[in-house]
């Protein structure tokens, strides 16, 4: 009994971290956010709350929570309300197969660094992440509002557009390692990781990630200068706080996810396991910012052209040419 | 290996569906605080002009219940089409290694019939957006 309880503890401790490192990551990713592009862009960004700036996060933080949650008049308020925390949880909970470690020894027991080790693993990120574009597509059509509607249709339609590529490029990844556990998949890579044998799988799969963060050159469902900010132009306070949340630790998630995938995940030299993923997840994260700072939008057919035109067959030939040089090595 | 099983299945060091449901417990426990706490002091002064719908300043007309265009809604028919198929393949690739060249020549057939189709679409003008150049 005692162990059991022990374990609850261990257990609450785990998630406990895991979440606090995520929700504090995604208010430190969008500082970084904000200072980098404002360097790219010749200026300087926050530095007022804090040395650099550093507190400026915090202050977001107080500032969202005591702002007042306006409801437009027409809006349908009971989806209204649960758009955002689809969005926000679809992101937090896509992070419980991400392997952060191989597992610790205590009192006896192993502890596994990892939330949970499904076998269909892969599968379940598939099924967050199209959860997921409820949060958008019925956050833009509850407010009522002409560009909120634009905005939620645009994001439905390029995120499940480009879910079919983004699960198409995994493919190989699933042959190479022969398991759907994220677990296997990463144990799998001890010796190499897989981008460098599926650097065209590592780009498809990597645009496709951008593209479901709906971030620049993709960001066509919030397109500040001709939408507002799409489908959550009517929210304001927390439920606001919480779309940026789940976009930031969304954008987490997906660097785990290509860490995991193609970079061998926690694999690495030297340092502790959780520090290399770390280190994976946030360059994955920088080199996001960048390509924001660096790219134009893309229009709207040029997105559906690059997804339906371009990725996708390219990741069915890939599918096939790997399949056949597996084979034929053995 | 096969970690989901009912002999650990309430253990707390198993990384199984009891850990998953308890962190998706958290999750949306958090969630709910957070939504909690700013109903209670956050700023509340509703008025008029304040819930009026966002348009750039304009006073909106009519309500924002609007037809959207038919090509969104042939994305999200060829999405279902295509990820219904995707799943075939994710079927495939978890059992390559028994499957063999048989296996192989089988999926490759199935996939060349999908890029086939894809093909048909393409050439039908369904992943065409807007009007088409010179007309």
């Amino acid at each position: 009994m005692t162990l059991w309880i022990s374990g609850y503890i261990l257990l609450l401790v785990k998630f406990g971290l895991v979440l606090g490192c995520l929700l504090f990551l995604a208010a430190y990713l969008v500082w970084a956010e904000r200072k980098l592009l404002a360097r790219l862009q010749i200026r300087y960004g926050p530095n007022r709350a804090g040395k650099f700036g550093l507190l400026q996060p915090i202050a977001d933080a107080v500032k969202m929570i005591t702002k007042e949650d306006i409801i437009p008049a027409e809006a349908d308020q009971s989806i209204f309300l649960l758009a955002p925390t689809v969005v926000a949880a679809t992101a937090l909970l896509m992070f419980a197969v991400v392997p952060f470690g191989e597992s610790l020894a205590i009192m006896g027991q192993r502890i596994p660094l990892v939330i949970t080790d499904l076998n269909v693993g892969l599968l379940f990120i598939f099924a967050l992440s199209s959860l997921g574009v409820y949060g958008v597509a019925l956050g833009g059509w509850a407010s009522n509002s002409k560009y909120s509607l634009l905005g939620g249709i645009r994001g439905a339609a390029q995120m499940i557009s480009y879910e079919l590529a983004l699960g198409l490029s995994l493919v190989p990844v699933v042959m190479l390692a022969g398991s759907f556990s994220l677990v296997d998949i990463v144990n799998a890579q001890s010796g190499y990781p897989y981008i460098l044998v599926q650097p065209v799988s590592f780009a498809v799969f990597f645009i496709s990630a951008m593209a479901e963060s709906k971030r620049i050159p993709f960001d066509l469902p919030e397109a500040e200068n001709e939408l507002g900010a799409g489908y959550h132009t009517e929210y304001s306070g927390m439920r606001f706080g919480l779309f940026f949340i789940g976009e930031y630790v969304h954008i987490q998630v997906l660097g785990a996810l290509t860490a995991v995938f193609f970079l061998g995940g926690w694999h690495g030299p030297f340092l502790p396991p959780f520090v290399w993923l770390l280190v994976k997840m946030i360059f994955i994260a920088l080199v996001m910012i960048w390509i924001r700072g660096t790219l134009p939008r893309l229009r709207y057919d040029q997105l559906m052209a690059l997804g339906w035109k371009v990725l996708v067959p390219v990741s069915l030939v890939n599918i096939i040419v790997t399949g056949a040089v597996i084979l034929m090595v053995g | 290996m096969d970690p989901v099983n009912t002999v650990g299945l309430l253990s707390p060091w198993e990384p199984g569906i009891f850990s998953l449901v308890l962190f998706g417990a958290l999750v949306v426990g958090i969630i709910t605080v957070l939504h909690y706490i700013s109903a209670v002091i956050g700023e509340q002064k509703p008025g008029i002009e304040k819930s009026r719908v966002y348009e750039s300043g304009i006073i909106p007309t009519g309500s924002a219940r609007l037809r959207y265009p038919v090509p969104f809604f042939l994305v999200a028919i060829f999405f279902l089409i295509f990820d219904i198929e995707g799943a075939f393949i994710f079927a495939w690739a978890a059992a390559m290694g028994d499957l063999g060249w048989a296996g192989w020549f089988q999926i490759s057939f199935f996939i060349i019939v999908l890029l086939i189709g894809l093909l048909y679409i393409w050439r039908k003008g369904g992943l065409e957006w807007g009007p088409k150049p010179g007309k």
